[in-house]
């Protein structure tokens, strides 16, 4: 294929994005929905589909589902109905999914992913959001020439967020994606963890000649781990098929399955018969009809979402755009940064150390930041410390490090330790005679005016304090002492 | 060699044949153990040849446990802690209600072993109430069919007449009852199954209200359809039956929060001023004559007794079979997928894979009739004919339903019809499916408009019986049970014997 006939082309992308709800139980049984149970010990009667069983509707995933349809300015229906999904496969022990099909929980959202250099917003509209439940899970490594089923994840609320087919490249999908995982987690609705499974995507992707309006027929990509796969296997699915347009072949309406390691995407394995899952209104469950005042409610308890959030902390730390962004990137650290602004007073300083320590300090643990054991008002007392120049600043690095690794107050490491500014003029003229009688030939330098090597000089006072000594009375003293 | 267990006392036995309240308060009074009504069910059931080649009224019992449930309530009686509506009395449950220590089959080769790790919320109710389980009933497979000779452990046969079937799909339960076996059983209906075979062998059968009873338990076959009913002797044991299993259940979804009336308080409430629609949809040309003439005798009986007879129409019953055979399999073809050999049940290993195992147990595991219905229902719900079948069935279901609605508001408190077209027919002699759909045509609407409906007996053709229907509006089981007590009261000494001056 040429560089010139690929920008011929114009990639139309969909995604449809499968997100776990953070309930405590599964959809339709009182099951636990934790991941990481040992197989098969999170199920019931329910969730193992035994004759006789029959679903009842878990009120918390429909709350989190509205949430989550709300934060992406979706119309919730007042009234949605449930369907089953039928077909058979080993790990769906009712040989149907309880999904919502004509009748969807939520519909006509968007999400601003970004703006033309005019300034005109791009926007993804989003065709509907409905609830339904995970199926479990095959496992077929673990017993030589069989599959084992684990079922525990059978059940799970899940929703399923599919969006217009409006983003025209692997970047847009990425920014979809991003943004979209920001806002659920912003919402509280789930973990949105790709590695736990919480979040899946599959992308429908279609090329056509770049200035035509009229959809081309359309690959379904699945089997991607992560958002940078998501952009990968994008570009290697559209160059594909621009390679097979452009040899005047067509495109083939399939599964395709991104393969990571050689970078390519190969059909998965055709079913023979065509998908009939035979949907129809699931007679174990009375149509979801919501009190719409409640649904307000739920509105109203969404926290901030990110957009507003930098728009509000730019105002209300004086903190520049750019800052703004990088801080919200997590709803976590951007609460860290708040928790620490307001206890400390002095946003700038809570800035410069959520951005630097914190954050390094925060991956090398790779914990979340909800985990992290320097809590935000603790930070605010080692940078009240600071302030009040209780420990020098390379001091309170030092204070800093040991918080994370023992998770002390500030003020007992600094006392521990003996980090405490010392301005003692005793115990400051010790440590500067020992200076000079060390280093005779600075000294002597020093006293015959060479005043640029009074930095020197008190650095090696504050590295052999150990940085307690206060700078500005070493500065003071300094002179006074080299003429004695 | 296990000696054989020791039979009940004569006084236990007459007691079988009494009114539940009777038992009850035996029971209560320590007149009699529930042990020896336990004893006394099952001397019955080998007298008659329940349990054999002749009636084949069971397909598990379990004499040992009954008696260990007996012995326990004993004691609770004793401590005056047991003071439920059936102490004590022996019942018999329909097979595809999930019990504790029992297998539940459905009188399918699939679930062939399979004992359910839970309990159904009716059957829990039942013990609750002091209630002991005797075994489970026979059945056509998955509740499909009307005769019961459709299980795959072989039919049941009518104790009024070993020549013809009880009826189904709870042939089991009917024929336990009918036996004498049981005062009251559990059996399910989703197009008739409770109300036909009680018609056939003489008995009372009821079909609550769609959400007056939890599906908790119940293994669906058409879910929208479906309900646990009770079949009994008398109205009044229905009514006490009815009572203790009814009510809401937070484990089904469709289940209603209505409060339960004290159905037995009907009793005496009378007929006077009560309309009795006739619908004349249900009275056609070429009905069974004998058949018709009972049902004359009974409306007749109603006017005796103060109750207006008006004749209405509900004119779109015509299109309860069809729609019936649209909905009930679609449901069906999706409820019995859960049965695939992966987790529990029959499982036959292929050579072809995951594919050719599903093939090669559905096949072997479901017999004709189901596998007629699944294919049906898959066909039905089938993309380029869903709308053409099952959205098409469902508005006309809305139809039926309205037709219901319409002649209860026009003042009419309660329908009487035939319960069947005909009397029990001979095992083997209907071979047709459709012929055999037939059996349920006066009672699918009932099911797919989702109203209450009992069948009572209400006379013999040449001395098979012959069931009377009475249908209620939506909840409105008490107006029921007051037309079918008065009805019965009317008919007292022309009922099977052994029923004689209630």
């Amino acid at each position: 294929m040429s560089a010139a006939a690929s920008a011929d082309y114009e990639m139309v992308v969909g995604l449809e994005v499968h997100v776990q709800l953070k309930t405590r139980t599964k959809a339709f049984c009182g099951c636990s929905a934790d991941f990481g149970a040992p197989p098969n010990t999170n199920v019931c009667p329910v969730c193992l589909a035994l004759p006789g069983a029959l679903p009842v509707l878990n009120q918390h995933a429909v709350e989190l589902a509205v949430g989550a349809a709300l934060a992406l300015d979706c119309k919730v229906n007042a009234t949605s109905v449930f369907a089953r999904k039928n077909y058979f496969y080993p790990d769906l022990p009712k040989g149907y999914q309880i999904s919502q099909y004509d009748r969807p929980l939520a519909e006509k959202g968007w999400l601003t992913i970004g703006e033309l250099d005019d300034g005109t917003p791009v926007r993804v509209g989003i065709t509907r959001v409905h609830m339904e439940e995970d199926a479990g899970k095959s496992v077929h490594d673990r017993y030589a020439g069989a599959t084992a089923i684990d079922l525990n994840r059978a059940g799970v609320p899940l929703i399923e967020i599919v969006s217009e087919p409006d983003m025209r490249s692997a970047a847009d999908a990425g920014a979809y994606l991003r943004l979209l995982k920001q806002i659920l987690s912003y919402s509280g609705v789930s973990d949105v963890s790709m590695e736990a499974g919480s979040l899946r995507v599959d992308a429908n992707v279609s090329a056509r000649i770049r200035g035509t309006t009229e959809l081309g027929t359309k690959t379904e990509v699945k089997n991607m781990n992560s958002f940078s796969a998501v952009e990968r296997a994008l570009d290697a699915e559209f160059a594909r098929q621009v390679a097979l347009l452009e040899s005047g072949g067509t495109v083939t309406q399939q599964t395709m399955l991104w393969d990571g390691a050689k970078g390519e995407t190969r059909p998965a394995r055709s079913k023979e018969e065509s998908h009939d899952y035979r949907y129809f209104p699931e007679p174990d469950l009375p149509p979801l009809v919501l009190d719409m005042e409640w649904v307000a409610r739920v509105g109203r308890a969404i926290p901030e979402l990110p957009d507003a959030r930098r728009k509000r902390m730019i105002e209300d730390y004086e903190i520049s755009a750019a800052d703004a962004e990088l801080l919200t990137a997590s709803a976590g650290m951007s609460e860290y940064f708040e928790a620490v602004a307001r206890a400390s007073l002095d946003p700038k300083a809570a800035l410069n150390w959520v951005m630097g320590e914190v954050s390094a300090a925060v991956n090398a643990a790779g914990v979340p930041i909800d985990e992290f054991p320097v809590r935000p008002a603790d930070l605010a007392e080692l940078l009240r410390m600071v302030r009040e120049e209780v420990v020098s600043h390379t001091a309170a690095k030092r204070v800093f490090a040991r918080m994370v690794e023992t998770g002390k107050p500030a003020a007992q490491v600094a006392a521990e330790e003996g980090l405490q500014k010392v301005g003692d003029d005793a115990a400051l003229v010790g440590w500067i005679d020992e200076v000079l009688l060390e280093n005779p030939a600075e000294a002597a330098r020093y006293r015959s005016g060479e005043t640029k090597l009074q930095g020197v000089l008190v650095g090696l006072v504050m590295k052999k304090s150990k940085g307690r000594a206060d700078p500005r009375k070493v500065n003071q003293l300094l002179p006074e002492r080299a003429r004695a | 060699m296990k000696s054989p267990p020791p039979r009940a006392p004569a006084s236990a036995a007459k007691l079988l044949s009494r009114p539940l309240t009777e038992c009850v308060a035996s029971v209560r009074e320590g007149a009699a153990l529930p042990s020896d009504l336990v004893s006394a069910a099952f001397d019955r059931a080998d007298d008659i040849g329940a349990g054999g080649e002749s009636l084949n009224v069971f397909l598990a019992t379990d004499r040992d446990r009954a008696t260990g449930h007996a012995q326990e309530l004993t004691a609770l009686i004793g401590r005056a802690e047991a003071p439920g509506n059936l102490a004590g009395v022996p019942v018999a449950v329909k097979d595809n209600i999930a019990t504790l220590n029992m297998p539940t089959t459905c009188g399918s080769r699939i679930l062939e072993g399979y004992v359910s790790p839970f309990e159904a919320t009716v059957v829990r109710r039942l013990r609750a109430n002091g209630a002991v389980i005797i075994g489970k009933t026979n059945m056509d497979e998955f509740a499909m069919g009307s005769s019961t000779e459709n299980s795959a452990y072989g039919p049941t046969r009518n104790p009024v007449d070993i020549r013809r079937v009880p009826g189904g799909s709870s042939g089991g339960s009917a024929a336990a009852v009918a036996g004498g076996i049981v005062r009251l059983a559990l059996g399910s209906e989703t197009g008739g199954s409770v109300r036909q075979p009680a018609s056939f062998c003489g008995i009372v059968g009821v079909k609550p209200t769609y959400g007056r009873v939890s599906r908790y338990g119940l293994v669906a076959f058409g879910s929208s359809l479906d309900q646990v009913g009770v079949l009994a002797r008398t109205v009044e044991d229905a009514a006490i039956g009815l009572e203790v299993i009814a009510g809401c259940d937070q484990f089904d979804s469709t289940s209603a929060d209505v409060p339960v009336p004290r159905y037995e308080l009907e009793k005496n409430a009378g007929l006077k001023g009560l309309v009795i629609g006739k619908p004349r949809e249900y009275f056609p040309e070429g009905l069974n004559p004998r058949i018709a003439q009972e049902c004359e005798r009974a409306l007749e009986a109603y006017r005796e007794l103060g109750a207006k007879v008006r004749e209405v129409s509900l004119p779109n019953t015509a299109y309860s079979i069809p729609v019936y055979y649209i909905v009930a399999p679609a449901e069906a073809s999706s409820n019995l997928a859960r049965f695939d050999g992966v987790r529990y049940g029959l499982r036959v290993p292929s050579e072809r894979g995951l594919t050719g195992m599903y093939e090669a147990t559905r096949a072997r595991g479901f017999g004709p009739e189901v596998t007629r219905r699944i294919l049906l229902g898959t066909y039905v719900l089938s993309a380029g004919y869903y709308d053409a079948y099952y959205k098409k069935a469902q508005s006309v279901r809305a139809l039926i339903a309205q037709d219901f609605r319409d002649v209860f508001a026009s003042g009419v408190d309660v329908l009487f019809t035939p319960t069947t077209p005909t009397p029990a027919f001979e095992l083997g002699a209907v071979k047709d499916p459709y012929e055999m759909y037939l059996s349920d045509i006066f009672t699918a609407s009932a099911n797919l408009a989702g109203v209450p409906a009992m069948s009572i007996p209400i006379g013999g053709a040449r001395g098979l019986p012959v069931g009377g229907q009475i249908i209620a509006p939506h909840f409105a089981e008490s107006v029921m049970f007051r037309a079918a007590f008065g009805l019965e009261r009317a008919l007292a000494g022309e009922l099977l014997p052994g029923e004689k001056s209630a």
